[in-house]
């Protein structure tokens, strides 16, 4: 299955020129600055914005190519915008039946009950939508939008307009619905940290141009990745939640690899998840320091080491199940401690963002 | 009762059906013209815009006078007709219908304009992601989210038809039960020295007028629509 589109649309001085055939397995996200053309490209894929000459097509089915042009309502596309879109007339049970009942029955492969339960908004049925806050509004608008079973779902920057706390809330529920939903997603957004949490594909834009088109492993390989320009580097080590010790911290990781984190709210354990570690966040040393507060110590091999403006190196090394981890390391350390490609090391991960 | 005679009351009985008809005409059409006004910017937009509110600014004679010609036996709508077997549509109550559709035309326009404005394009993009065909989004989307601006266009476009002479006196004369509306009875009442039965019927419409405006005015404040 994968998802094709072809377009050349000039409006006013920006031009978008893109032709991208994206592998549909799990999440893309179509990354980069704002007035880049991402939102744009994304009403072209759902037929919200018709382009003149455009060609969509959607594994066997063509959505838009010359004159043929499938309407939205016809395209079995989940949609969730930006801001807050539910429909103020109804309750939020009305708004998550909307699209269910205008399901076929036999394409209706997502139940209420589970979606409810999924997104955590059971004890919210009743309630007149004003009520909801920021988060609860997005997670209903998720649910109404997988009530329709859609083959696609498409986010047009469903966290931007949250606050920090609301996001953490709200992305593991993003992160599940990936694998729990079975629905593959493309996903607008500006924010590393939700690409690196989230996506497995990443396109990047930039003045109505495809820049990189590649997994979200080689994006994140690559030391002048585009998505470190704004936070910094980062590493995703990809693990399974284990259930709590007595201290209440879960076990994370693979058989050769273990963490201890605290898991938010909504991870489960037992579920296949991801950690995203910022690469100033991590010391290397040669032994493994004992009598030291930092919990997680991973023995791992350099591979790699880089310049990172001036002074700082940023050191690419793999953990024991060989997943990449980066350091961000002064200069003046790497040579101290003689670190070189091969160079073994314990990586000492001072804080844990929470699993998505 | 109330001292009126059958003549007024087979004017006000005209003007009703006049009014209704006008009404119910021009919500089936101004809704598509609004909604196409609402949904971007262009020149033609702008100068449908003009055209649809030309009535308010123009002499109701001026109107008047071109829809004479148009719709009268020699014009090209009323000649049409007469080529086809029936009959020109000067000094007919379909006449004075034609007219008063076009007179009243910006009374349901603007304020479902501005309603669909202020509802945007999102609840209908979210509708129709949703499954919902043109008809379905129509009536259980934009309906339900404008119906303070179809009460206000429905109210004002009945009472400013209610209000309508010029136009009529111009295209339709004065044909007892075809064109003689309330507003023109009044006028024959009048130049016939005939006070009383004037007085009346003028009072009643003031009456009428004032409810009608205050209940268009509680609905705006109610759905905080726009006034044309």
């Amino acid at each position: 299955m994968s998802l094709a589109v072809k377009v050349h649309l000039r409006l006013g001085t920006f031009t978008l020129d893109v032709d991208l055939d994206l592998p549909m397995d799990a999440v893309t996200a179509l990354f980069g600055r704002s007035g880049c053309g991402k939102t744009t490209l994304l009403r072209i894929i759902a037929g919200l914005q018709r382009a003149k000459g455009a060609e969509v097509r959607f594994g066997e089915r063509v959505w838009q190519r010359g004159r043929q042009f499938v309407p939205l309502h016809r395209r079995r596309i989940g949609l969730v915008f930006q801001e807050h879109s539910l429909l103020p007339h109804l309750s939020v049970q009305g708004n998550l039946l909307y699209g269910y009942r205008r399901t076929p029955e036999h394409l209706r492969r997502l139940q209420p009950p589970e979606v409810t339960e999924m997104l955590g908004i059971p004890d919210l049925l009743d309630r007149p939508i004003d009520q909801l806050s920021g988060g609860q509004r997005q997670r209903v608008s998720l649910g109404r939008a997988l009530l329709t079973s859609p083959e696609l779902l498409l986010l047009d920057e469903p966290l931007a307009a949250l606050d920090t706390q609301t996001k953490r809330e709200i992305m593991p529920f993003l992160a599940r619905l990936g694998s729990e939903a079975r629905v593959p997603m493309v996903m607008v957004t500006h924010a590393p940290e939700e690409v690196e949490r989230l996506a497995s594909r990443v396109v990047f834009l930039q003045s109505g141009r495809v820049e990189r088109n590649e997994s979200l492993r080689q994006a994140l390989a690559r030391p002048d990745s585009p998505l470190f320009s704004e936070d910094g580097a980062a590493s995703v080590l990809e693990g399974t939640l284990g259930t709590a010790n007595e201290r209440g911290l879960h076990p994370f990781g693979t058989e050769r690899m273990r963490l201890w984190v605290y898991p938010s709210a909504a991870s489960r354990p037992g579920q296949t998840a991801r950690l995203r570690i910022m690469a100033r966040d991590v010391s290397l040393a040669l032994d493994d320091p004992h009598r030291i507060s930092i919990l997680n110590h991973l023995p791992v091999t350099v591979e790699r080491v880089g310049q990172s403006g001036t002074h700082r190196s940023l050191v690419t090394s793999r953990t024991a199940d060989g997943q990449q981890l980066l350091a961000e390391l002064t200069s003046w350390s790497v040579e101290r401690l003689a670190l070189e490609p091969g160079s073994r090391a314990f990586a000492l991960i001072k804080s844990v963002a929470l699993i998505g | 009762m109330l001292g009126l005679g059958p003549e007024d009351w087979q004017a006000i009985e005209l003007t009703f059906r006049l009014c209704l008809y006008t009404t119910i005409i021009l919500l089936i059409i101004a809704t598509p013209i609004a909604w196409w006004l609402s949904s971007g910017h262009s020149p033609a937009r702008v100068a449908i815009q003009a055209v649809v509110a030309l009535p308010l600014v123009l002499p109701p004679t001026v109107l008047g006078f071109y829809l004479l010609i148009v719709l009268g036996p020699r014009g090209a709508v009323g000649g049409t007709l007469e080529s086809l077997g029936l009959h020109h549509l000067a000094f007919t109550f379909e006449g004075i219908l034609v007219a008063s559709v076009i007179y009243s035309m910006p009374f349901a326009v603007q304020p479902l304009t501005e309603a669909f404005n202020n509802l945007g394009r999102r609840p209908v993009e979210v509708a129709s992601s949703l499954g919902a065909n043109a008809v379905d989004r129509f009536l259980t989307v934009i309906l339900p989210l404008t119906r303070g601006g179809f009460v206000v266009a429905a109210t004002l476009t009945f009472a400013h038809t209610l209000g309508e002479f010029g136009v009529i006196l111009m295209l339709g004369g004065s044909i007892p039960g075809e064109t003689r509306v309330l507003s023109v009875l009044i006028y024959d009442h009048t130049e016939a020295m005939n006070y009383a039965s004037a007085h009346r019927l003028s009072l009643l419409l003031v009456i009428f007028a004032f409810l009608v405006l205050f209940v268009v005015y509680g609905i705006t404040r109610r759905f905080r629509v726009a006034r044309p």
